[in-house]
């Protein structure tokens, strides 16, 4: 028995673990830390968006597939406001960027950098 | 009301979230700043809050989007707590 809510939950599911991969990949590969949360903070959410997307579609719209969506607003809003505190607390501790990129206004000259 | 092609695929996606949740440690134990070690912890707990909605789907029971969405506000919260600690050194100041 192959519904059409069975086939969109498939795909959704699918998309949802290509771009988990994709943000895994990204964390992996990337030079540097700001990088790395660029790779994972967008990636990673929509993937698991999806998913929670792909929740929605199969328990219909209540009970569990309500709660999916308020899972899908409430990652869309945390995501990038984690990824943003800690790129702030990377920039105060005073990690550099790969391949000597600056801040526009010079500010990692003069903190210690924890790397060296 | 659970077809195979339902099954395979979050069988299927289950076995990918967890093989990346598994590289993503390597981050967190390798990483060479503090800041990076956040990073991993973080896409390890986005990547937990994806597992408990496969495994709701996989067997039917809607309890475990609510799982997933505590295991979200609670990655949330740590992340916040861990970089108020690396910027100010302590957390309630």
């Amino acid at each position: 028995m192959t519904t059409p809510r069975t086939l969109l939950t498939v795909a959704l599911i699918a998309v949802g673990a290509f771009f988990l991969l994709v943000g895994t990949v990204g964390l992996l590969r990337l030079p540097d830390v700001y990088n790395r949360m660029h790779a994972t903070s967008k990636a990673t959410t929509l993937g698991a968006s999806s998913i929670l997307l792909a929740g929605f579609v199969h328990f219909g719209p209540q009970g569990a597939g309500l709660v999916s969506l308020v899972g899908i607003v409430f990652l869309f809003l945390t995501a990038p406001t984690g990824a943003h505190l800690i790129s702030r607390s990377a920039q105060r501790m005073g990690v550099d960027f790969a391949g000597g990129g600056r801040w526009p206004g010079g500010e990692s000259d003069d903190v210690d950098d924890p790397t060296d | 009301m659970s077809s195979p092609l339902l099954d395979a695929a979050v069988t299927g996606g289950l076995l990918v979230v967890a093989f990346v949740t598994l590289l993503s440690g390597y981050r967190v134990v390798v990483g060479p700043t503090t800041p990076d070690r956040v990073v991993g912890l973080d896409t390890i707990g986005t990547n937990v809050v994806a597992v408990a909605v496969l495994y709701a789907v996989g067997t039917g029971r809607g309890l475990f989007v609510e799982v997933a969405l505590v295991l979200a506000i609670i990655g949330f919260i740590s992340t916040i707590a861990v970089a108020q600690y690396l910027t100010e050194g302590d957390i309630i100041t």
